[in-house]
């Protein structure tokens, strides 16, 4: 017998690993990258393998040659960061700009900061917050669904439905003259629309979600507080005046809402650890994305809410405790 | 079914030796046996080198108010009194004692006969337990005397018996219920009777459907006594989540089950009263669970106090050459023994052997903050912030955050995806913050 080894209890450990995590989420983005590469055709594969691969190479070289620490690109973590990254592109984004894209979200987002664990913003949203700052006229020009596409170049390009209304808002025209040149709610709701790659169908993104509920990567606070939150908001403001404001369901299935909230907002890096401060967090994701959307320059707010959101994560977490055991005498 | 609210995890079981009988250890060669195997002050010896001792012989004194009797648990002769590794690492004293042929003390009836009634008044129960050496069994070895006795102004309003066995591996408890029953209730009717409650309830977790069954049906018998089926969850046995499991009260921060009317007592403990107020027999064996993927036989053995762990694993099939890490109790809260010489007390519930492939810990990688350690702490703390300022020496902070109310239940170390040793580093900071607040006080 060798020698008996001493350690602190416990000695037993959970079947869990970052890992498992990783590939758990990777997993979950199967149908909405499915429903993408369906309307979006070859521009849409292209581009997401592209954002994958540079994301892992950056990671790698970033590592090893100035990190010099160990390389840790098999975690799947930036695998992830690619996938997510080319999910809020457009599918004809020249590949250059998703290579440079790529390369902030990892180097800026990620690596700069200490690698996975210690970077404050969801790094593919750092890369997608260059990108629209740096190329906003490649990062909105976005395709028209066309199943099963193979064609690179020639297609028909056009505003997101919520560029539609807002521009259409914005001329003075009222929302009712504008719903007919909106695709279907029902087609929204399965993706059939113009907008980034991934995020176009809400159905396939829910699912993804609900595995990940299911697998207990992701809890149900921050999904539900963000678009409960758009929902309520926007609703408000379409009670008030419905002619200025387009209703609460089209807010919810159009732009990155189910995109952001499923995916982006709960990312636990940049997420709170407790369960208020969670839905303290989805809930000002939620405010700020209709602020954005309604109010701001652009007509879609999502991925500035989360950063915005992500910089209030070490505030949140000081102020929202979890209610400790024995906190209030409970009897009976 | 019944369970704790906030956190918890659940674990594999792996009760293994559920089905293999209590059979009873034979006697080394020499026990060896600590004075201090309590909580509390250690017991003062009251034999010497050479003395003769008989079986059941007090041997050590608790003088304190918080310490306990030790007896001799075999007949023979004092070698010496000297320092023995025991399960926490450290050399403590320990009465050492030559084993030869049996002779009990008189007055302790070592038949198996069954004795239900019980005519002793309160005190005189407190009074038996207190010089029979009555420990909490379940690990915490508290003095079973004091927490019989209902400090002034406060009110016993149930019993509550801890039969939760929540750990994996272990099955003491489990065999001890489907064995003993009958003296489990009577001990359990012997409690009631010195704290003056007229309800007990016995925690079992589902997941020894024979032994719940059993009790269930005897209870029927005892008046007051119900027996409750718990949702498996682990730390279910510990104190205040049993509590909470049961009767729904939540113990205050610092304050003991009292406070909000419960005395909590292990089954293990019970039958030790029964065996102390009907049979006048002092707490001199226990029944230990030997287990592992690295035993052989997988067994439970009624013990005697001073029993060198070897002794027990050898009874077991022995040492197979891959042995990892030797386990004094279950694999969550247990301790890593760094000697086979070290002896079974009143609170060695189990010895668990697992291979050196087990005993590895998974790598260690950055926090990904993924709040698990948040999710599942029963008390619903944050393991990765006590962890990141205990490391910090931040321990202003750390008691600000109630790092004391940590049990060290190990679920956060447990279910960390990052393998980050999160207990190890909680219990820096507990040993400095209470370094810190009795420097203050």
């Amino acid at each position: 017998m060798s020698l008996l080894t001493v350690s602190g209890s416990p000695h037993l450990h959970a079947d869990n690993s970052v890992r498992k995590i990783m590939y758990g989420v990777l997993i979950s983005l199967i149908p909405a990258t499915l429903v993408s590469f369906y309307f979006f055709g070859l521009g849409a594969i292209i581009v997401t393998l592209t954002a994958v691969v540079s994301c892992v190479v950056f990671e790698f070289l970033m590592q090893k040659y100035l990190v010099k620490g160990p390389v840790t690109i098999f975690d799947g973590s930036a695998i992830i960061t690619g996938v997510l990254l080319a999910f809020n592109v457009p599918s004809n984004l020249p590949l250059w700009i998703m290579v440079v894209g790529s390369f902030v979200a990892i180097g800026m987002g990620k690596m700069t900061f200490g690698g996975l664990g210690k970077n404050p913003f969801n790094p593919a949203l750092v890369g997608r917050g260059f990108m629209m700052i740096s190329f906003p006229v490649q990062m909105t020009t976005w395709p028209k669904p066309i199943p099963m596409n193979t064609q690179l170049t020639d297609v028909v390009t056009g505003p997101t439905a919520l560029g539609v209304v807002k521009d259409g808002v914005g001329r003075g025209e009222k929302v009712s003259e504008l719903l007919p040149q909106v695709p279907e709610y029902t087609d929204l709701f399965i993706g059939n629309m113009g907008g980034s790659i991934g995020e176009v169908s809400a159905i396939a993104l829910i699912l993804g979600g609900l595995y990940m509920l299911l697998r207990k990567i992701i809890t149900w606070h921050i999904p539900v507080s963000y678009i409960a939150t758009v929902f309520v908001f926007t609703g408000i403001m379409w009670l008030i005046n419905p002619e200025v404001y387009i209703d609460p369901v089209f807010h919810i299935i159009t732009g990155g809402l189910m995109l952001g909230a499923i995916y982006m907002a709960t990312d636990m890096v940049t997420s709170p650890m407790t369960p208020a401060g969670m839905l303290i967090f989805g809930v000002g994701c939620g405010v700020l994305t209709v602020v954005i959307r309604l109010f701001g320059a652009y007509p879609e707010g999502v991925s500035f809410a989360i950063l915005i959101m992500n910089a209030f994560v070490p505030l949140i977490d000081r102020g929202f405790k979890p209610k400790r055991f024995g906190e209030e005498v409970k009897n009976g | 079914m019944k369970t704790f609210k906030i956190g918890g995890v659940h674990p594999p079981e792996y009760k293994i030796s559920e089905k293999q009988p209590i059979e009873v250890l034979s006697l080394p060669e020499t026990v060896s046996i600590p004075l201090a195997q309590h909580l509390g002050v250690p017991a003062v010896p009251v034999v010497k080198k050479g003395d003769k001792v008989k079986t059941g012989q007090l041997i050590a004194k608790g003088e304190a108010f918080i310490s306990a009797n030790i007896h001799s648990s075999a007949t023979g002769t004092v070698s010496k009194i000297d320092d023995v590794i025991d399960d926490s690492g450290y050399r403590k004293k320990a009465v050492i004692i030559k084993v030869e042929n049996e002779q009990w003390e008189d007055g302790i009836d070592t038949s198996d006969n069954l004795i239900k009634e019980c005519n002793l008044t309160q005190e005189d129960i407190v009074n038996k337990v207190n010089q029979m050496g009555i420990v909490g069994m379940g690990g915490a070895t508290f003095p079973s005397h004091v927490k019989l006795q209902v400090p002034k102004g406060k009110k016993a309003e149930y019993l509550l018996i801890n039969g939760v066995e929540c750990e994996p591996y272990l099955t003491s408890d489990h065999r001890l219920m489907l064995e003993k029953s009958h003296e489990l209730m009577v001990g359990i009717t012997i409690q009631m009777k010195a704290l003056g409650v007229d309800k007990a309830i016995i925690g079992v977790e589902n997941n020894k459907p024979d032994a719940l069954e059993k009790l269930s049906k005897l209870a029927k018998e005892f008046k007051g006594i119900t027996v409750e089926p718990l949702k498996v969850k682990y730390p279910q046995g510990a104190e205040k989540q049993l509590i909470k499991a049961l009767v729904n009260r939540e113990v205050p921060s610092g304050k003991l089950p009292i406070e909000v009317g419960c005395v909590v007592h292990n089954v293990g403990t019970s039958f030790a009263v029964y065996e102390a107020v009907q049979k006048n027999k002092p707490l001199i064996e226990r029944v230990v669970t030997v287990t592992g993927s690295n035993v052989k036989k997988p067994s439970n053995f009624l013990t005697r106090i001073g029993t060198p762990v070897i002794s027990l694993i050898e009874a077991s099939g022995g040492l197979l050459p891959n042995t990892g890490k030797v386990i004094s109790g279950g694999p969550m809260m247990g301790k890593a023994l760094n000697d086979l010489n070290v002896p079974v007390t009143k609170g060695t519930s189990g010895i668990l052997v697992i291979s050196d492939y087990e005993a590895q810990r998974v790598s260690l990688q950055n926090c990904i903050r993924c709040a698990k350690c948040v999710t599942i702490c029963p008390m619903a703390l944050e393991p990765y912030l006590l962890a990141l300022i205990s490391d910090k020496q931040r321990y202003e902070e750390a008691e600000e955050n109630q790092i004391m109310d940590c049990m060290e239940c190990g679920s956060c170390h447990y279910i960390c995806p990052s393998g980050r040793p999160l207990l190890d580093q909680i219990r820096v900071g507990k040993a400095n913050v209470g370094k810190m607040i009795r420097e203050r006080n």
